[in-house]
C-alpha cells in the first residue's frame, strides 16, 4: 500500500506572526520556518503504517518555493521514502492546492492520502476535504486514531463533544488531528540518510492545473489589542469586583 | 441575493451557533433560508422557523444526515445551490468537515471562519492563530463561507417561517458510520457556555485538575476548559482544549487558572467579555489580557475563591 503525505512549510509554531506595516501580509522575512505541526503528525502516522507493515511506501509531497525542499527533507528524515516538490513561488489557495494534489494523486496512484487537518498560517482547514471531493474518495477528517486493514480504514474522529468512528473504503483521504500521535524527532543518522533519498522537483506549470486565485487580499491587519486590567489582592476582592464592577456573577 | 444557512444541531436541539450564523447572514442579505439536515429533527426545524428574519426552513432527513456524514451533506446542499448565492455554515467540527466539500464541488473558494462581513463579497477572517486579520474579496459567483459563531450575537426569536420537507440524497457508498461516543455532561457545552473555568499545566496531574477546576466550574455553572499544555500532559481530555488548535470560546466570564497564556491559548479565548487570571507568576503573559489578575498560587487561591463565592451567595 502506498501512502501520500502532503506537507506544508509554514512559520514555526513558536514564532509570533507579525503583520507588515503596509498591511499586505505577515512578515516572513528572516522568520524561522518549519513543517506545519499537523503535517508532522500525518508524516508520523504514515511512517508508523509502514513500520507496521501496512504501508509499503510513503511519499511526501509539498507545494511551494525551493526552500520547501527543506521541509521535505524533514519528512524524509522522519522516515518517508521519497519526496516530490511541486515548485512555485505563488501562494496557492486551498482549492488550488487540492487540484495540484489531485494531479499528483493521478500520477502516483496512492491507496491513502494522510495530511494535516489545517495549516497554521492560513488556518483554512479545507484542503483534505476538497481533495477527497475532487477525487470522489471517502474522507475521514480530524483523526485521533487510524486502523487500516485490507482495503478499509477505521478512523476515530474528534467531533464537538466526543468521538465519532467511521469506516472508509480505500483509497481515501484522512486528515490528522493533534492527538493522533506524537511525532518523532529525526535522529542525526536519519537526517544524513535523508539527504540521499530521492527528491523529485516538478514545476507547477508542467501539471497544467488551474491555480488562479479566487480571493483578493484587501489588507492584513493586527487584531485589536486587549489591554490588561487590574490586579486584585484577594479572592474575596475578585468576587466582589466580578459582582459589582463587571456584573458577570 | 439569497443565502442558505446550514443549521447546527444534535437532531434534538437547535444550537445557538445557528442563530449567530443567521446574524452574519443578515449582513449579506435579507433573503435567508435555513437548512436542517438530520434524522428525527422536525423539532429542530420548528425551532429554526422561529428565528426572526428567516424566509423558510428546509428539512431533509436520513440516517446518514443524522450521523452528519460529510459526503451526504455535500450531496444534499450542492443541488440546492442553484437557488442561492451564498451558503453559510457555523464553523463547528461538523461544519468544517463538510463545508469545503461544497466549495470544491461548486469550484469556488471557501472563506473560512469569518469574523466580520464588510459587504456581500468582502469578509474578515483570522489567520496565523488569530495574530492577524485578513480582509478578502471573493470573485466567485457563489460564496461558500464558514462563520466563527462566537463573534456574532444570536438572532432573536419571533419569526414564523414555514418548514418545507425536501428529499435526502442517496446513501454514500464508500463511507460507513460505525459509532459516536459523546461525553455526557451536566455542564454546559464549552463553546456556548456563559462562564468557562480553564486549568493549565500548573495543575500537575489529572487528579489535581479534577479536584481544583471541576468543583469551581460546577459552583459557577460553568463549562470546563484547559490549555493545550494541560491537554498534552494528559491532565484533561482533548475536547476541553481552548485555543487555536482546540475550541474558540467567547463567554461572558473566562477564568484561567495556572495558565501562562501562550499565543495559541490566547487565540482561543481573547474575545471573552471578562477575563480573570490566577497565576503565581506575576509576569505570566495571561495577565496582559486579563481584566482581573490575582497573583497567587491556585492551591490557596481557588479554595479562597470557592469560600468567597459561597459567602456571596453562589
Amino acid at each position: 500500500m502506498k501512502v501520500l503525505v502532503p506537507v506544508k512549510r509554514v512559520i514555526d509554531y513558536n514564532v509570533k506572526a507579525r503583520v507588515k506595516p503596509d498591511q499586505t501580509g505577515v512578515d516572513l522575512a528572516n522568520v524561522k520556518m518549519s513543517m506545519n505541526p499537523f503535517c508532522e503528525i500525518a508524516v508520523e502516522e504514515a511512517v508508523r503504517l509502514r513500520e507496521k507493515g501496512v504501508a509499503t511506501e510513503v511519499v511526501a509531497v509539498s507545494i511551494g518555493p525551493q526552500q520547501a525542499s527543506e521541509t521535505l527533507r524533514t519528512a524524509l528524515a522522519m522516515g518517508a521514502d521519497r519526496a516530490i516538490l511541486v515548485q512555485t513561488t505563488d501562494d496557492l489557495e486551498p482549492l488550488a492546492v487540492a487540484k495540484v494534489l489531485q494531479a499528483i494523486v493521478g500520477k502516483e496512484s496512492p491507496d491513502l492520502v494522510i495530511m494535516g487537518k489545517q495549516a497554521i498560517d492560513g488556518d483554512n482547514n479545507a484542503v483534505g476535504q476538497m481533495l477527497a471531493t475532487l477525487l470522489d474518495w471517502p474522507q475521514a477528517t480530524f483523526a485521533s486514531a487510524v486502523e487500516v486493514s485490507g482495503k478499509k480504514a477505521k478512523v476515530t474522529r474528534e467531533v464537538d463533544g466526543g468521538l465519532q468512528t467511521l469506516e472508509i473504503d480505500l483509497p481515501g483521504v484522512i486528515t490528522a488531528d493533534l492527538r493522533l500521535n506524537e511525532p518523532r524527532y529525526a535522529s542525526l543518522p536519519n537526517i544524513m540518510k535523508a539527504k540521499k533519498k530521492e527528491l523529485a522537483i516538478e514545476e507547477l506549470a508542467s501539471l497544467g492545473v488551474d491555480t488562479k486565485p479566487r480571493l483578493k487580499v484587501v489588507k492584513v491587519t493586527e487584531p485589536p489589542k486587549r489591554s490588561g486590567g487590574v490586579k486584585v489582592e484577594t479572592a474575596a476582592d475578585l468576587v466582589s469586583k466580578l459582582k459589582t464592577e463587571a456584573g458577570v456573577l | 441575493m439569497a443565502v442558505l444557512v446550514i443549521a447546527d444541531h444534535d437532531n434534538a436541539h437547535l444550537r445557538d451557533t445557528t442563530e449567530k450564523t443567521v446574524t452574519a447572514a443578515l449582513k449579506l442579505s435579507g433573503d435567508i433560508d435555513i437548512l436542517v439536515a438530520g434524522k428525527g429533527a422536525k423539532g429542530v426545524a420548528d425551532a429554526a422557523a422561529k428565528i426572526t428574519g428567516v424566509r423558510k426552513v428546509l428539512l431533509a432527513e436520513s440516517d446518514e444526515l443524522g450521523e452528519g456524514l460529510a459526503e451526504s451533506m455535500e450531496a444534499l446542499v450542492v443541488p440546492l445551490m442553484g437557488s442561492y448565492d451564498a451558503v453559510l455554515t457555523p464553523a463547528t467540527s461538523q461544519g468544517k468537515n463538510f463545508s469545503p466539500r461544497i466549495a470544491a464541488k461548486l469550484d469556488v473558494a471557501q472563506i473560512s471562519e469569518i469574523v466580520d462581513v464588510v459587504d456581500a463579497s468582502t469578509f474578515v477572517r483570522p489567520i496565523y492563530a488569530g495574530n492577524a486579520l485578513e480582509t478578502v474579496t471573493s470573485s466567485d459567483a457563489k460564496k461558500v463561507i464558514t462563520v466563527r459563531p462566537t463573534v456574532f450575537k444570536a438572532a432573536a426569536d419571533g419569526g414564523s417561517a414555514k418548514v418545507e420537507t425536501i428529499p435526502a440524497p442517496a446513501k454514500p457508498g464508500k463511507t460507513h458510520f460505525v459509532d459516536q461516543k459523546l461525553v455526557k455532561s451536566a455542564r454546559p457545552e464549552l463553546s456556548g457556555a456563559k462562564i468557562v473555568v480553564s486549568g493549565g499545566r500548573a495543575m500537575g496531574s489529572a487528579e489535581e485538575f479534577q479536584k481544583v477546576i471541576e468543583p469551581l466550574a460546577d459552583k459557577l455553572g460553568a463549562a470546563v476548559g484547559a490549555s493545550r499544555a494541560a491537554v498534552d500532559a494528559g491532565y484533561a481530555p482533548n475536547d476541553y482544549q481552548v485555543g487555536q488548535t482546540g475550541k474558540v470560546v467567547a463567554p461572558e466570564l473566562y477564568i484561567a487558572i495556572g495558565i501562562s497564556g501562550a499565543i495559541q491559548h490566547l487565540a482561543g479565548m481573547k474575545d471573552s467579555k471578562v477575563i480573570v487570571a490566577i497565576n503565581k507568576d506575576a509576569d505570566a503573559p495571561i495577565f496582559q489580557v486579563a481584566d482581573y489578575g490575582l497573583v497567587a498560587d491556585y492551591k490557596t487561591a481557588v479554595p479562597e475563591l470557592m469560600a468567597a463565592l459561597t459567602a456571596a451567595g453562589k
